[in-house]
């Protein structure tokens, strides 16, 4: 199953590979991966998308919170949250016909154009993977002429974080989850 | 007081009450060893000249076996950071405290392929528990507590820190830091009550119980809880190859070793018990056989500092993550609120009965063959002389299985060897550590004929420093472990094991100045130890022995612990 995996991490030299080489040298696969600054300063965020069993999922988690400068490992797909990737994209939109239908497709996509030239557009676009998945797929036989894609950025929601709270506070020990999933 | 990089290093390793360093000088570590020549004796430290950096690593790392202490190694950057690899892979792989310093290129070099330039910290990510680059003259002494601190704390292991010349040069007013705090570092110590809790309500309950200590129980010096609990609950126990010694071998519980050449009983005990309780050990492959038949029937109750262990090999039933000795008084308070004022349970008789009877079944054994030395008598008469009270550094192959079946350490901390990474050329260097830490026991080193012939070159450093190490060469003129394995599973095809070419090993060590003796008959085996093991200073005892023994038993790769080979 895929997994969503947000990592706060000490901004240090070779932090990237740290990580990169945990995975590799252990077979895990990264499908996607960004990294930002958080805005304490000096700690970054790195979000990662991965795929495996319960087991190897867990082992991920231990394995890179084993690393001495992650400062915390978050399985995403865990709870309720939202994800994002940015999508970018070169298309034809020759003046006509063509050109209406990539408007149209941006206005319900709630995409946007950010370049335009005679016969292409840039467009943008956020949302969730299938969302993005399915605007590639309506533009394909219009013709992507090139594509960038970020992969997902997740975030906890609010609702979950609040609930979440009040039960660490009444549970006696609330690590014994983490063990007990182990 | 304003001092060079190169000072601070010194002083920084007495502020961490560093006495000995293993290494080896070359361009890039000269300022470093310019301070060691001027500084070391007010600062109290001794180094030690290897004749191979693979050599000051495992010194190092003989040191930390041998004491619990952190073990420093000193190398140039390029070669001498790649040829201390496998040293560090090795302190990886046990869970050793090593602090390890590699020179590098000045930082404005760094990247331009300059002469002996190599990415250390690259090339030593994967086998180091972390590195450091040290980039800014005042992150010296910073770096170097925290690399002490990080080696030492938590599941152990080896850090590098890569100085680059011109962090050895700069000067710099000097202060250490006395504390050190890494927020995304916090080992984990004591155990999760409500999980010790319940462990420890199996551990009542169960009625075939099997305790199975390993190299954890060292690295927290968890010796008396242990045996404790073991006693309290009347556990038989077992050691992996890196726990023996932390239960004593004489104990009236002790199984001694399991695993691929553990003993059958041992073997026997895990693979039928109903509760099989794990401390500081991480199921190993060596240790399960295959891992879908092992010990079926039993939950699984695994104490690990390192939450990634648990689960990794086997399902866990009872996880407790934390310090293995912290975790076992934890147990022992806990066993005594739930049975009340210490009470021993006596229920397990049948279960106890069950483990002699096996025991009395196939015990080790060994045949004598008029003349020939067999191996396993060496080992045998040396457990005899030394009362079992030796520290033992064995290499890897044959010997050391045979080492580890028949020595019988009763004492922690006595006993060396390279159990992970199974890196011959060990056994010897890891001695010469244990002998310069403990100046006052008598250190063997077991070694065959093949991994002694990768590091013999350190009989010019036991030579120099006059470090009493008895270099026990069990000689049968084959990569024993290797010719083993092709008897018995590839037809007898002996490909690239026989190694009869070899010096005339006693020459050799008179050449260096070292002692030697040599006995080829089974009757000159007793009167050639004792003479080795009293003659004062370096000796090379060589015992020229049956060439084509096999330990026995064993379990071929992959299969059950069941199915072991007898003979
Ligand atoms: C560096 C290294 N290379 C290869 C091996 C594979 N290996 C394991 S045991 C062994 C034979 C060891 O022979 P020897 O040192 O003579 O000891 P014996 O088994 O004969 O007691 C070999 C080659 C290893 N463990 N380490």
């Amino acid at each position: 199953m895929r997994h969503t995996i947000s990592l706060l991490v000490e901004n240090e030299y070779g932090m990237l590979t740290r990580v990169a080489g945990l995975f590799s040298a252990r077979g895990y696969q990264i499908d996607t991966l960004n990294v930002a600054p958080t805005l304490e300063e000096g700690v970054s965020r790195m979000t990662l998308t991965t795929h495996g069993n319960d087991h190897v999922i867990q082992q991920i988690l231990q394995q890179s919170h084993k690393l001495i400068k992650v400062l915390e490992v978050t399985d995403m797909t865990a709870a309720p949250h939202v994800e994002r990737e940015m999508v970018m994209l070169t298309v034809n939109a020759h003046v006509g016909e063509q050109r209406r239908e990539v408007l149209s497709l941006v206005e319900i996509f709630r995409a946007k154009v950010v370049d335009v030239s005679n016969d292409a557009f840039i467009l943008e676009m956020t949302g969730n993977a299938e969302k993005v998945n399915a605007f590639i797929e309506l533009l394909k036989p219009i013709g992507i002429l090139d594509i960038v894609r970020t992969g997902p950025v997740a975030m906890t929601r609010v609702a979950h974080i609040k609930a979440q709270k009040v039960k660490d506070d009444d549970e006696e020990f609330s690590e014994l989850t983490l063990n007990e999933k182990v | 007081m304003k001092m060079r990089g190169a000072r601070i290093l010194l002083e920084s390793l007495r502020c961490e009450g560093v006495k000995h360093v293993f290494g080896y000088p070359g361009g890039a570590v000269l300022h470093i060893y310019d301070e060691l020549v001027k500084h070391a004796e007010e600062l109290g430290i001794t180094h030690y000249l290897v004749r191979h950096e693979q050599a000051s690593l495992f010194g190092a790392a003989g040191y930390a076996q041998a004491t619990g202490k952190t073990g420093v190694a000193l190398v140039t950057s390029g070669p001498g950071g790649t040829n201390a690899v496998t040293g560090i892979a090795n302190a990886f792989m046990d869970s050793l405290p090593l602090v390890v310093f590699t020179g590098q290129v000045p930082t404005h070099l760094i990247g331009n392929d300059a002469f002996q330039e190599a990415d250390l910290t690259g090339i030593t990510r994967s086998c180091t528990k972390h590195n450091y680059l040290v980039k800014h003259v005042e992150e010296l002494a910073p770096t170097i507590k925290e690399a002490f601190h990080v080696a030492s704390t938590g599941r152990p292991g080896p850090v590098l820190v890569d100085l680059p010349k011109d962090m050895t040069a700069q000067e710099i007013e000097f202060s250490y830091p006395e504390t050190i705090e890494i927020r995304s570092y916090k080992p984990q110590i004591f155990g999760e009550p409500k999980a010790v809790r319940k462990a420890v309500k199996a551990m009542i309950q169960a009625e075939r119980p099997v305790l199975y200590i390993g190299g954890g129980a060292h690295a927290a010096g968890a010796y008396e809880e242990v045996r404790q609990l073991a006693e309290k609950l009347n556990l038989p126990t077992t050691c992996t190859l890196m726990g023996l010694g932390a239960f004593p071998a004489s104990h009236p519980l002790s199984l001694g070793m399991l695993g691929m050449h553990g003993g059958y009983w041992t073997n026997m005990a895990v693979n039928n018990c109903d509760l099989l309780i794990s401390i500081g050990a991480r199921f190993d492959d060596r240790v399960t056989g295959k891992i879908s038949e092992f010990a079926r029937g039993a939950k699984f109750i695994h104490v690990d500092i390192d939450a990634s262990c648990i689960g990794k090999n086997v399902r866990c039933d009872y996880p407790v993550v934390g310090d293995a000795k912290t975790v076992a008084q934890q147990m022992l308070k806990e066993l005594e609120e739930q049975l009340g004022g210490g009470a021993r349970i006596a229920a397990k008789d049948a279960w106890h009965e069950q483990i002699a009877a096996w025991k009395k079944q196939h015990p080790f054994w060994w045949k004598e063959e008029g003349d020939v030395i067999k191996p396993q008598y060496v080992i045998h008469e040396l457990h005899r002389i030394t009362k079992g009270q030796a520290v033992v550094s064995a290499d890897v192959g044959q010997h050391q299985m045979w080492t580890a079946q028949l020595y019988g350490f009763d004492a922690p901390k006595n006993w060396l060897n390279s159990g992970g990474l199974g890196a011959m050329g060990y056994g010897f260097p890891a001695a010469v550590g244990a002998a310069v830490a403990r100046p006052d026991d008598l250190c063997v080193a077991v070694v065959g004929d093949g991994g002694f012939q990768m590091v013999l070159n350190e009989l010019a450093t036991v030579k120099q420093y006059n470090i009493p190490v008895k270099i026990l060469l069990i000689n049968n003129g084959f990569l024993g472990m290797v010719r083993q394995w092709q008897e018995q599973f590839y037809e007898h095809r002996y490909s690239h094991s026989n190694i009869e070419v070899q010096p005339d090993f006693v020459k050799l060590a008179d050449s260096y100045g070292v002692t030697a003796f040599r006995a080829t008959k089974m009757n000159e085996v007793t009167h050639t130890l004792e003479k080795g093991l009293n003659t004062p200073g370096p000796v090379l005892i060589e015992m020229k022995v049956a060439r084509e023994e096999n330990v026995f038993p064993i379990v071929p790769a992959g299969a059950a612990l069941k199915d072991m080979i007898l003979q």
